[in-house]
C-alpha cells in the first residue's frame, strides 16, 4: 500500500506524470479503430436479438402430472436445439397444470421434434403439446419510448454540464466519450455473438449513467485545476488538464476496481455456475462498459477537451507565453 | 470552540440519518399493519420486497378480441392494444409486466403476464376498451318505466326491433346534434321498448358514431336517446382523478375525473356548452358515454373547455378511468379467455447465484478497501452497509406503494450500485489525502476535502439522477423499473455520504489513532508523502530520483502547493526530525 500511496503522491505532486494529453494522437487512434470495429461488426454480422425482441415459438405441454420439473424441459430443448436457453414456466390453472416452454422461432420440422421430445419427457401424448407463435414482449413501443427518453436525457445532460462547468466544450467531450462507450459495449455483444436481451439493454443503460458519472468526476478536477492555475500559470492549459487527470488517476483506478469486482463476481458466477442467462447478459455489458467508461474518460474525454480549448485565442496566447518563458529561463540556467 | 463545532455537526447529521431510518422503518411497519392496501396491490405478509415475474411468477391472462360479426382485427391494432395495455399497467406502478401477442391470424390473442395475483381493478384497467364519447341527451327516462307505452313487452335478452312500418328517417334534416328531429317514430319505439339488460344494451359500444343512440346508464336505472357523437375521447390530452369540491372549495368526498382536451376539441366543447346552456331540460344535459354506457349526464351550467366527469366514482375507479382515458382507448374490446397462475421462469438457483455473486463481490470490495485504505476502509464498509439498509427499506416500501418488483436484473443492478456508491467514498478519501499532501492537519483536511468532494459528488449524482428521472418519466416497461432502481441508489448515495461517511470522518479525525496518522489508519501523512505531520513537525520532501534528474528542473518550475511547502520545509529542516 505504501508504494501505491507513494504512486498516488507522485501523481499528485507531478513528480511522476503520464503524458496523457500530449500523446492524444495515440489514444484517439486506438479509440477510433476500436469504435470503427464495433460499428462495422454489427453492420455485417448484426445483433443476435433475444426472444423478447423477435418473438419465438411457445410450446404448452398441458395436463402434466402435478409439480412438473422445469429443468426437464430445459434439458430436453437444449439437447435438440443447441445454443438455446429456453424459458420454462409452470402454468397452474384451476384443475390442470401445464408446462410452458418458450424458445426462439423454430422451423416446422424442429417444432415437431421439440413437440415429440417434450411429450416423451413429460409422458403425455403428442397431441397435448401445443405449439404457437409468441410475439415480442419487448415491443416496438418500449424501444421507441426508450430512445425518446435517451435523446431527452442526452440533451438535458449536455445543458446541465455546460451550465455546471461553464463551458459547452466539456459537455461535448463527455458526450463523445459516452458514445464511445455505448458503441464499444454494443460492438462487444455483436463480436461475441451474445444474445441481446432486455437485461443486456438494462446493463447498457446502466453504462450510460456510469460513463457520464465517471467523466463528471474527472472533469470536476480539471475545472478546479484550470481555474486555479489561471492566466499567469507556469503550466500550459494542456498541462493543467494532464495534471488533473494524473491527480485523479488513483481515484479512477480505485473506483473502477471497486465497481468491477462485484460485476466480475456476477460474470464469473453467471457464466460458470448458471450458464447463459440474465446474470451473464447484464454483467457482460457492465464489465465492458465500466472498463470502457474509465478508459474513455482518461484517454478520450480529457485530451479531447484540451484539444478543443487549445484552439481558443487566449489559451493559445498563454501556451505561447509559458513555452517562451520556459525556454528563456532554461537558457539562463 | 472550533474543536466542538464539527463534532456537534457530525452528531446532528448522524441523528438525522437515524430519523430517516426510523421513519422508513415506521412507514414499512405502518404499511404492514395499518395501511389500506392500494387496490392494485395485494397484501403480502412479509417485510421483504416483492419479487418480479422472473423470480416469483405471477398471473397470466390471455385476452381475446371481442369483435362484431363482420369485424376483423389487424396486427397493427393488436400491437397498439399491447402498447396501451402496457401504459395502463405502468400507470399503476412499476411491476414490469410481460405483454405480447400470441398465435396468428384470426386466433391471435394478447398474453399479459403480471407478477402477483390479479384483482378486479387491475382486470378492468387492462381490458376495458375505454372508448369515450360525448353525446347530447335528447330524451331520458327512468329505466323502470321501459315498457310503458309499448304494446309488446320485450323479453330480456332479445333484441327489440322497431316495427318496420314506423318512419326511421328524420322528416327534416337535423340542424345540430341536439335537434329533436333525430327522434324519429322508429327510434322512439325502440326507446320505449328498450331494456337495459338486453343484448342491444350490451352491444351499445359497437354503435355507429354519426347516428343517434339508445342506451342506458352504467347502473341500468336510466335510459336515454342520445344525439350523435360530438366529441371523441381520443382528443383527450390529459385526464386526472380529482376530489370533487363544493363551491366553497371544501371536499364533498366524491371523486371525479378532470379532462383536458387538445385545443381544437376544447373549442368544440365550448361551442357545444354554449349551445346547450339555453335549452330546456333534458336537452341541456350532456351524456358522457364510456363503452356504450352513460357514466354521467351533467346539466350544462356554464361554458367551459375542460370538463370534469362525475358519477358513481370512488378514488380507485376514478383513477382507473383517468388512466384509461389518458393512455387512449383500446382499438378493440377484449374478453378474458383464460387466467392462470404462472411459475417463476428462473429457478431459485438463479436467485441464489445472484446473491452468492453479490456476497463474493462485496467481500472483494471489503478486502480491496482494507488493502487500499486500511482502517479507513472500515468506514467504507460501514457506509455500504448503511446504504444497503436504507435501500432495502426503500425498496420494501416501494413494493407497496409503486408495486415495485425486484427482478434478477434488478438484483444485478443493485450489486452494481455498490461500485457507484463506493465511488463517492473514494472521491472523498482521495480529496482528504490530497489535502493532507498539501500539508493540512487531519481535521481541517477532512473539512476542506469534504467541501471539494461534495461538489463533485453532487455534480456527478445529479447527472445520474437526471438519467433516472427522465427514463422513469418517459420510458415504459422494464426500462421504467430500472430507472427507479438507479434513481433510488443515487439518492441513497448522497444521503449516506453526507449523513454518515462525512460525520464519521469528522468524529474519527479527532481520535489520536487517526490524527497522529497511525500506520494502519489509512491517513498516514508519511505514507502519503505529505510534508506536514501534525504537531508542527516537518520532514524532508520526497527527493527527486536520479532517474528524473533530467526533468527535475522542469518539475521545479511546475511546483504544486505541496512542493512549495516542501521547499519551505527543507529550510526548516533542522527543527524537524528526519524520517
Amino acid at each position: 500500500m505504501a508504494s501505491f500511496s507513494k504512486f498516488g503522491n507522485d501523481l499528485y505532486t507531478g513528480a511522476r506524470s503520464f503524458d496523457i494529453v500530449g500523446k492524444r494522437r495515440i489514444w484517439f487512434s486506438i479509440a477510433g479503430v476500436l469504435v470503427l470495429i464495433c460499428i462495422l461488426v454489427p453492420v455485417f454480422r448484426g445483433f443476435n436479438f433475444g426472444i423478447e425482441f423477435r418473438g419465438g415459438s411457445q410450446f404448452t405441454v398441458s395436463n402434466v402430472a402435478a409439480n412438473p420439473s422445469q429443468s426437464l424441459a430445459t434439458k430436453t430443448v437444449e439437447k435438440l436445439v443447441p445454443g438455446q436457453v429456453p424459458t420454462v414456466a409452470i402454468v397452474n390453472g384451476v384443475n390442470t397444470t401445464s408446462v410452458q416452454v418458450t424458445t426462439s422461432q423454430l422451423n416446422t420440422s424442429k417444432t415437431a421434434d421439440v413437440q415429440l421430445a417434450l411429450a416423451n419427457a413429460y409422458n403425455v401424448p403428442q397431441s397435448r403439446v401445443a405449439a404457437t407463435f409468441i410475439g415480442a414482449t419487448w415491443g416496438q413501443d418500449i424501444t421507441q419510448q426508450a430512445i425518446r427518453a435517451l435523446i431527452a436525457f442526452i440533451i438535458l445532460a449536455v445543458i446541465i454540464m455546460a451550465l455546471y462547468f461553464r463551458t459547452w466544450k466539456m459537455s461535448v467531450a463527455a458526450i463523445i466519450a459516452l458514445f464511445h462507450d455505448l458503441i464499444i459495449v454494443a460492438g462487444v455483444y455483436a463480436i461475441l455473438g451474445f444474445e441481446v436481451t432486455p437485461d443486456a439493454v438494462i446493463g447498457f443503460l446502466t453504462i450510460l449513467g456510469y460513463s457520464l458519472y465517471d467523466t463528471v468526476v474527472v472533469f470536476d478536477k480539471i475545472r478546479e485545476n484550470t481555474n486555479e492555475d489561471g492566466e499567469r500559470s507556469v503550466r500550459t492549459f494542456s498541462e493543467s488538464v494532464n495534471l488533473a487527470v494524473n491527480q485523479t488517476l488513483v481515484r479512477s483506478i480505485n473506483t473502477s476496481v471497486v465497481a468491477l469486482l462485484p460485476v466480475a463476481a456476477i460474470l464469473f458466477i453467471g457464466a460458470t455456475l448458471l450458464g447463459a442467462g440474465t446474470l451473464r447478459d447484464i454483467s457482460l455489458a457492465l464489465f465492458v462498459g465500466i472498463l470502457s467508461g474509465t478508459y474513455s474518460t482518461i484517454f478520450v474525454a480529457a485530451p479531447l477537451y484540451a484539444l478543443m480549448r487549445e484552439r481558443e485565442p487566449n489559451i493559445q496566447k498563454r501556451t505561447k507565453r509559458t513555452t517562451i518563458a520556459r525556454t528563456t529561463s532554461g537558457a539562463v540556467r | 470552540m472550533a474543536r466542538t463545532t464539527p463534532a456537534k455537526k457530525a452528531l446532528r447529521s448522524l441523528a438525522w440519518l437515524g430519523v430517516i431510518v426510523v421513519a422508513l422503518i415506521g412507514l414499512n411497519v405502518y404499511n404492514y399493519f395499518v395501511a389500506v392496501v392500494p387496490a392494485h396491490t395485494v397484501r403480502v405478509a412479509t417485510f421483504a420486497p416483492k419479487l418480479g415475474l422472473d423470480l416469483a411468477g405471477g398471473t397470466e391472462i390471455i385476452l381475446q378480441p371481442e369483435l362484431a360479426s363482420n369485424q376483423q382485427v389487424s396486427d397493427a391494432q393488436l400491437n397498439q392494444a399491447v402498447a396501451i395495455i402496457r401504459e395502463r399497467i405502468d400507470a399503476a406502478g412499476v411491476a414490469e409486466p410481460a405483454i405480447s401477442t400470441q398465435g396468428t391470424g384470426s386466433g391471435e390473442t394478447v398474453v399479459v403476464q403480471i407478477p402477483g395475483a390479479l384483482d378486479k381493478q387491475t382486470v378492468s384497467r387492462i381490458t376495458k376498451a375505454a372508448q369515450l364519447s360525448f353525446r347530447p341527451v335528447l330524451v331520458t327516462d327512468a329505466a323502470s318505466s321501459s315498457t310503458v307505452g309499448s304494446s309488446a313487452t320485450p323479453t330480456p335478452g332479445a333484441t327489440p326491433t322497431p316495427t318496420p312500418s314506423l318512419n326511421a328517417i328524420p322528416t327534416s334534416k337535423p340542424t345540430n346534434a341536439s335537434d329533436l328531429a333525430y327522434v324519429t317514430p322508429a327510434l322512439q319505439a325502440q326507446y320505449n321498448s328498450f331494456n337495459c339488460k338486453s343484448a342491444a344494451a350490451a352491444n351499445a359500444n359497437l354503435a355507429p358514431k354519426a347516428k343517434p343512440l339508445v342506451t342506458c346508464d352504467s347502473t341500468g336505472t336510466q335510459k336515454f336517446i342520445l344525439g350523435p357523437v360530438e366529441l371523441d375521447g381520443t382528443t383527450i390530452t390529459n385526464a386526472t382523478a380529482a376530489a370533487i369540491t363544493s363551491s366553497t372549495g371544501a371536499s364533498t368526498g366524491g371523486w371525479g375525473v378532470d379532462i383536458t382536451f387538445n385545443s381544437a376539441s376544447g373549442t368544440k366543447f365550448e361551442n357545444i356548452s354554449t349551445r346547450l346552456l339555453p335549452l330546456a331540460s333534458p336537452r341541456n344535459e350532456f351524456a358522457i358515454v364510456l363503452d356504450g354506457q352513460v357514466i354521467t349526464y351533467p346539466q350544462v351550467q356554464g361554458v367551459t373547455n375542460a370538463p370534469q366527469i362525475t358519477g358513481n366514482f370512488t378514488q380507485d375507479s376514478a383513477s382507473t378511468l383517468a388512466d384509461q382515458l389518458k393512455f387512449g382507448a383500446l382499438p378493440i374490446s377484449f374478453k378474458i379467455l383464460t387466467s392462470n397462475n404462472v411459475s417463476a421462469t428462473l429457478g431459485t438457483a438463479s436467485l441464489f447465484g445472484g446473491i452468492l455473486a453479490g456476497l463474493i463481490g462485496l467481500l472483494l470490495v471489503v478486502l480491496y478497501s482494507l488493502f487500499q485504505y486500511r482502517l479507513l476502509g472500515l468506514v467504507t464498509i460501514a457506509s455500504l452497509a448503511g446504504s444497503a439498509v436504507i435501500t432495502y427499506l426503500l425498496i420494501t416500501y416501494l413494493s407497496w406503494q409503486e408495486d415495485y418488483r425486484l427482478s434478477l436484473a434488478g438484483v444485478a443492478g443493485l450489486i452494481v450500485a455498490i461500485g457507484i456508491t463506493a465511488d463517492s467514498f473514494i472521491v472523498y478519501f482521495e480529496r482528504i489525502r490530497d489535502e493532507l499532501r498539501d500539508g493540512r492537519g487531519l481535521e481541517s483536511a477532512v473539512e476542506a476535502g469534504w467541501k471539494r468532494a461534495l461538489r463533485t459528488i453532487i455534480a456527478s449524482d445529479t447527472v445520474n439522477f437526471l438519467a433516472a428521472a427522465i427514463l422513469f418519466l418517459l420510458a415504459v416497461g422494464d426500462v421504467k423499473g430500472f430507472a427507479l432502481t438507479l434513481g433510488l441508489t443515487t439518492i441513497v448515495d448522497v444521503v449516506i455520504v453526507s449523513l454518515f461517511t462525512h460525520p464519521i470522518l469528522q468524529l474519527i479525525a479527532r481520535r489520536p489513532f487517526f490524527y497522529e496518522g497511525h500506520r494502519l489508519s489509512g491517513l498516514d501523512p508519511n505514507a502519503l508523502g505529505a510534508v506536514y505531520r501534525g504537531r508542527a513537525q516537518f520532514r524532508a520532501p520526497v527527493a527527486v530520483g536520479a532517474k528524473n534528474a533530467g526533468s527535475s528542473r522542469e518539475a521545479q518550475r511546475r511546483q504544486t502547493i505541496a512542493e512549495r511547502k516542501a521547499a519551505e520545509a527543507e529550510a526548516n529542516r533542522n527543527k524537524g526530525k528526519d524520517s
